[in-house]
């Protein structure tokens, strides 16, 4: 991405939402914007609507959990079709109580990666319609991709050293 | 005529008295038999394996010189439900209720590491063997085993049906063992 894009769109989110960026990165050609989580839904819809950015697709959105700060991380990657730009903004969230306003407003195809991220990181999305576990078993009381908890199965028996002749 | 004979393989007939006109013999044996080459399967194919039971099926394998030809997708009607494949703990139920849903005298042959015990799936969404919810006769290893191995498993499911006994089904170490799987 030339920089005088990626200025254009920094530049439309500053226009009204300053002090909410904390960085801006690129990663490997790919604009990423850290910003504070209170006012995401705002800028989304802001960008969605500016007419330089106009970013009306929502590619994906995902949790990222950071044990090393006890941080939940949510990514929403989104995509202007009309310029073929792509933009990744990222917030964090206390890992304790990870809560954000959903996106379902805007756009609905948010409605079942929300409810995955709530799946696998425990994030709560306020205002979803129907935030409930979306891949994992309706009785599974973890967060399984939080790395606190063991990506093996617990009751697996036939994996130690003495089955393979080593002790 | 006596060429045509040639090519025809029959089946041994069970040990039993002979005589002019007439055969006697164990109805256990008849019914073995008679059960033994017409097991109709259930395939419940869910990755891999599924398709190598595929090639089983196929002209080249041939499933059906096994009196298998028949592929029973309602398990009302089927003999031997044939798990192959990763089965998820969230399909569990499902593959539980397919096998209460199965009539009396029922096999189940576990096909591939995935099914038998999980697996490369060592992770908290996988099933770690369908034995831990429904019981299994025949286990084939492989990942995924060639259809000669499913075969194989196939002919020693077929020597379980044909030995079994008639009073197996109602005997009470059945239903104890039934029970230890929380089926009645």
């Amino acid at each position: 991405m030339e920089v005088v894009d990626q200025e254009r769109i920094i530049g439309v989110i500053k226009q009204k939402y300053e002090g909410e960026i904390l960085r801006t990165e690129m990663l490997y050609d790919f604009l990423t914007i850290t910003l504070k989580k209170e006012k995401i839904i705002d800028i989304i819809r802001h960008l969605y609507d500016h007419p330089d950015t106009s970013f009306k697709f929502l590619t994906t959105l995902c949790g990222i959990h950071y044990p090393e700060v006890n941080q939940i991380a949510v990514m929403y990657q989104l995509h202007n079709l009309v310029k073929n730009e792509r933009l990744r903004l990222k917030i964090y969230l206390p890992a304790e109580n990870p809560t954000v306003d959903t996106l379902t407003g805007l756009f609905p195809a948010a409605n079942w990666m929300e409810r995955e991220t709530y799946d696998f990181f425990g994030v709560t999305f306020e205002g979803h319609p129907n935030l409930i576990r979306i891949l994992n078993v309706e009785e599974m009381i973890m967060f399984p991709m939080r790395k606190e908890f063991p990506l093996e199965d617990q009751i697996r028996q036939d994996k130690n050293d003495t089955m393979f002749g080593r002790n | 005529m006596e060429a045509v004979k040639r090519d025809i393989m029959l089946g041994e007939k069970p040990e039993g008295l002979e005589g002019a006109g007439f055969f006697a013999t164990r109805l256990e044996k008849v019914v073995g038999m008679a059960r033994k080459n017409s097991i109709w399967p259930l395939p419940f194919a869910t990755s891999c394996c599924g398709i190598e039971f595929m090639a089983t099926m196929g002209a080249h394998y041939d499933l059906a010189r096994f009196g298998s030809e028949r592929l029973s997708f309602s398990p009302r009607q089927a003999d031997l439900l044939m798990v192959m494949g990763t089965i998820a703990k969230k399909m569990g139920p499902v593959l539980r209720q397919v096998y209460e849903q199965m009539a009396e005298p029922r096999w189940v042959l576990s096909v591939g590491a995935c099914a038998s015990s999980g697996g490369i799936f060592d992770t908290y969404s996988v099933l770690q063997g369908i034995d831990r919810i429904i019981p299994v006769d025949v286990y084939v290893p492989g990942c995924p085993p060639r259809p000669e191995q499913i075969i194989d498993g196939v002919m020693k499911i077929q020597r379980l049906v044909e030995t079994e006994s008639l009073r197996r089904r109602d005997s009470p170490e059945y239903k104890k063992m039934l029970n230890t799987y929380g089926i009645e």
